[in-house]
């Protein structure tokens, strides 16, 4: 089974017309990649559907407004994908 | 139907919280100015105005399935197709699916049939929005009364 990186960073590809040689588990989303708030629905939503999850986009908005979070710790690819792979392990935990 | 206030929904005929679908009746007007323009001896229900109903439908089933905690606002039309004309006087029976829940948005698939016949479907992303003041969430309650919106379906 290919990793966390490898379902993300083809997801964003494929999403998002980007080469996937470019994307490297220290891009950021945003800042290095370009995608915007709603191309990154799109890509929420394919996370979502593949790994039967529910990215808590709204939570973390409200953290990086507020100050208590920074867009590094959610949306650099390493970072983004450790959080996914946190929310499947608590999937399968409640399961 | 009140084209130029683009209320397009005249009625919810069936809000089905639990499945997360709505079938909305919609009535287009024997005149408008806009068949003035669209088009002058040919008028013709404008396709983007087709997918705004189809918006709408969809919205007021988000409002039910989200208990009018969130106001989704359209984001993206996808796969959006104009299957066939719809006239002057056509009543258009519209149906809306929840096809996924995000965190803070949602897509749905939509569905427009005048006389059983299939004229227009699309899918639909929202992004959903705390409403931004009271005389906003206001109004909505009022188009709410005027659409028949189904309070029970929501209060339980």
């Amino acid at each position: 089974m290919s990793s966390t990186f490898d379902q993300v960073a083809t997801i964003i590809a494929e999403t998002c017309d980007i080469p996937r040689d470019t994307i490297t588990p220290d891009s950021h989303a945003i800042d290095d990649l370009g995608i915007d708030s709603l191309d990154f629905l799109d890509i929420a939503f394919a996370i979502d559907k593949q790994f039967g999850i529910k990215l808590p986009l709204e939570k973390w908005t409200q953290e990086v407004n507020d100050g208590k979070a920074t867009t590094e710790q959610y949306f650099v690819l390493k970072n983004l994908c450790a959080r996914i792979d946190e929310l499947v392990a608590a999937k399968g935990a409640s399961a | 139907m009140q084209l130029e206030y683009f209320h397009m929904i005249d009625r919810i005929v069936d809000l089905k919280v639990d499945e997360k679908t709505i079938v909305v009746e919609a009535q287009v007007p024997q005149e408008s100015t806009i068949f003035e323009g669209h088009f002058p001896g040919y008028p013709l229900m404008p396709g983007v105005l087709l997918i705004e109903s189809m918006a709408q439908a969809s919205g007021w089933l988000q409002l039910g399935v989200f208990r009018f905690e969130r106001m989704p606002i359209l984001a993206a039309v996808k796969e959006a197709k104009v299957r066939g004309s719809v006239f002057p006087g056509d009543l258009m029976s519209i149906e809306a699916s929840l096809t996924h829940e995000g965190s803070g948005y949602a897509m749905t698939e939509a569905k427009i049939r005048v006389g059983g016949k299939l004229r227009a479907n699309s899918a639909l992303t929202f992004t959903l929005i705390p409403f931004p003041n009271a005389d906003m969430r206001g109004y909505m309650a009022k188009v709410a009364e005027r659409v028949g919106f189904p309070q029970q379906a929501v209060s339980s």
